[in-house]
């Protein structure tokens, strides 16, 4: 048999595919066949330790065992295996949305930890900036999600051995924010109004834009005073990596 | 001609990071896992960054997959080559296995039949790897648990072959000799007796544990007396040569392992 088809045959067998690689060897492949697994399943209780410790060890480890049958890994890093178990444990628990939101903020934290370096913008700038043209740049490990259930306190709770709370829905649906600031990786729920803003200049509307829309819906008094605390909330927040008040040098917007 | 590298090492984990930001740790080098800083940002740089300006540094990796029969993943290489240039490791090495074909990755150390074309497929990839990061590279014989029928030579016969043919350096786990000797039925010392000493350039000691058929390569506990007896016999073939101590699971304090090098410092240091 030739080098590439007995390679093809080794993965057949670890994927409890047809294979006739056990013709091939003398020896125990079961070593093989229960390494692979246990290499995924501790990468995923690694990346999810909450999660985890949130469903238990049994409810876990079935999810977990879910995701690596129908999801063999593709990528030379277990970097990303965690990628995509938050929506195979939206498909395993759909009454209890808690868990894969839990599990989406934990996939979106560990990917900040180690996500590209960006210094925030020199406060001291501010005060040049053409706010008439500015564009807000924002750190690369910025991600905005959506949240119906208080996942962040969970996470709160059991990043720290307490107890933690019930699972609840929120009122409404909430934005919630994740990023790195330094080396530390931060996640923060917004008010409608900061989402609103985010959400937009994540899109790529400029400074005036934004005050624009909130002028429009809170008023030319309180929409202005909005965007000056939730600018303050994001200078404050280490997010913002650039303004850039010359339309020719705008930068590629984050993800 | 400038004598080879020969000091005691550890690998360093992140259980133990802390440690090596805020301590003197009596160290000639720390081995890392490659793949753990071919990421692009953070605190795994950021520490990686800070223990290089106390400590030579080698990257071992664990995912090239240097006998894969349908060849390299680029972007592997190139990530790993920018790792290098900002390190500059005392040296790059991998293991003598493939990890995946077709797409997908089993993330574990896959045995290669010891045929000459797996030979002349190492060799090319070894060969490609070698040039894409600008450097000779170190390649580690594995522990196994199955053997090839179409196996046409000794695994130390074909390591001596990969080495002189390929122009690579070898990297000898005497722990994954006891634990293949034993699984498989060999004598260690035929194996020792058959390695060109002359190519290795670095030795790992580790512990393993004791599987339901066979000695598995665990990691996680501390070097046993059997892989003792097999070190002094690999240095008296070796010269002076790079030691380290490699735990990759069930982590003792720091200071434990450094009490287990220092056993290697004595054993290795021996006439």
């Amino acid at each position: 048999m030739k080098l590439l088809q007995l390679q093809e045959q080794f993965r057949n067998y670890l994927l409890d595919r047809p294979s006739g690689v056990v013709a091939e060897i003398s020896g125990d492949l079961d070593v093989y066949h229960h390494a692979y697994r246990a290499q995924l399943l501790n990468c995923l209780k690694d990346t999810f330790e909450k999660t985890w410790s949130w469903l238990g060890d049994h409810g876990f480890e079935a999810a977990a065992q879910a995701h690596i049958k129908a999801h063999p890994p593709s990528a030379w890093t277990l970097n990303v295996y965690g990628e995509g178990f938050d929506r195979t444990l939206a498909g395993l628990y759909p009454d209890d949305p808690e868990v894969a939101e839990l599990a989406w903020l934990e996939w979106t934290l560990r990917r900040a930890f180690d996500g590209p370096d960006a210094e925030p913008v020199d406060q001291a700038v501010l005060a040049s900036v053409d706010w008439d043209q500015a564009v807000l740049y924002f750190v690369p490990t910025l991600r905005l999600g959506t949240v119906t259930t208080n996942c962040a306190a969970l996470w709160s709770a059991l990043a720290t051995d307490a107890a933690p709370p019930p699972a609840q829905r929120l009122p409404a649906p909430c934005g919630l924010r994740v990023w790195r600031q330094g080396l530390s990786v931060q996640f923060r729920s917004l008010d409608p109004a900061e989402e609103r803003a985010l959400r937009l200049a994540l899109a790529g509307a400029d400074f005036p834009e934004l005050c624009g829309v909130l002028a429009a819906e809170l008023g030319e008094q309180d929409g202005p005073a909005e965007i000056g605390r939730i600018l303050g909330l994001w200078l404050q927040d280490g997010m913002i990596a650039a303004i850039s008040d010359r339309p020719g040098d705008r930068l590629p917007l984050s993800e | 001609m400038i004598a080879p590298f020969s000091g005691f090492g550890l690998g360093m984990r992140p259980v133990h990071y802390q440690d090596f930001l805020t301590r003197d740790v009596p160290v000639d080098f720390i081995e890392v896992i490659s793949e753990n800083f071919m990421v692009d940002g953070g605190r795994p740089l950021h520490v990686l960054d800070q223990v290089r300006q106390r400590h030579p540094v080698i990257l071992h990796g664990v995912s090239m997959s240097i006998g894969a029969a349908d060849g390299l993943d680029r972007d592997y290489l190139e990530k790993l080559r920018r790792l290098a240039d900002r390190i500059d490791p005392l040296w790059v090495s991998d293991h003598l296995c493939w990890t995946g074909t077709g797409g997908f990755n089993s993330h574990d150390l896959l045995p290669l039949p010891y045929t000459e074309e797996a030979l002349a497929t190492t060799c090319s990839n070894v060969a490609q790897a070698q040039d894409a990061l600008g450097r000779e590279m170190l390649i580690e014989n594995p522990s196994s648990y199955v053997t090839f029928r179409s196996s046409d030579m000794s695994e130390w016969d074909f390591m001596a072959e990969l080495s002189w043919r390929s122009g690579c350096f070898l990297l000898l786990d005497v722990n994954n000799i006891y634990v293949s000797a034993r699984n498989h039925g060999f004598d260690p010392i035929d194996y020792l007796d058959g390695v060109p000493f002359d190519r290795v350039r670095q030795i790992h000691l580790a512990g393993h544990s004791q599987g339901r058929t066979m000695l598995i390569d665990t990691h996680d506990h501390p070097v046993p007396d059997g892989v003792w007896a097999l070190y002094d016999e690999a240095r008296r073939r070796a010269g002076p040569v790079a030691t380290m101590i490699e735990r990759d699971d069930d982590i003792p304090p720091l200071d434990d392992l450094l009490a287990e090098l220092d056993v290697a410092r004595l054993r290795g240091r021996a006439p």
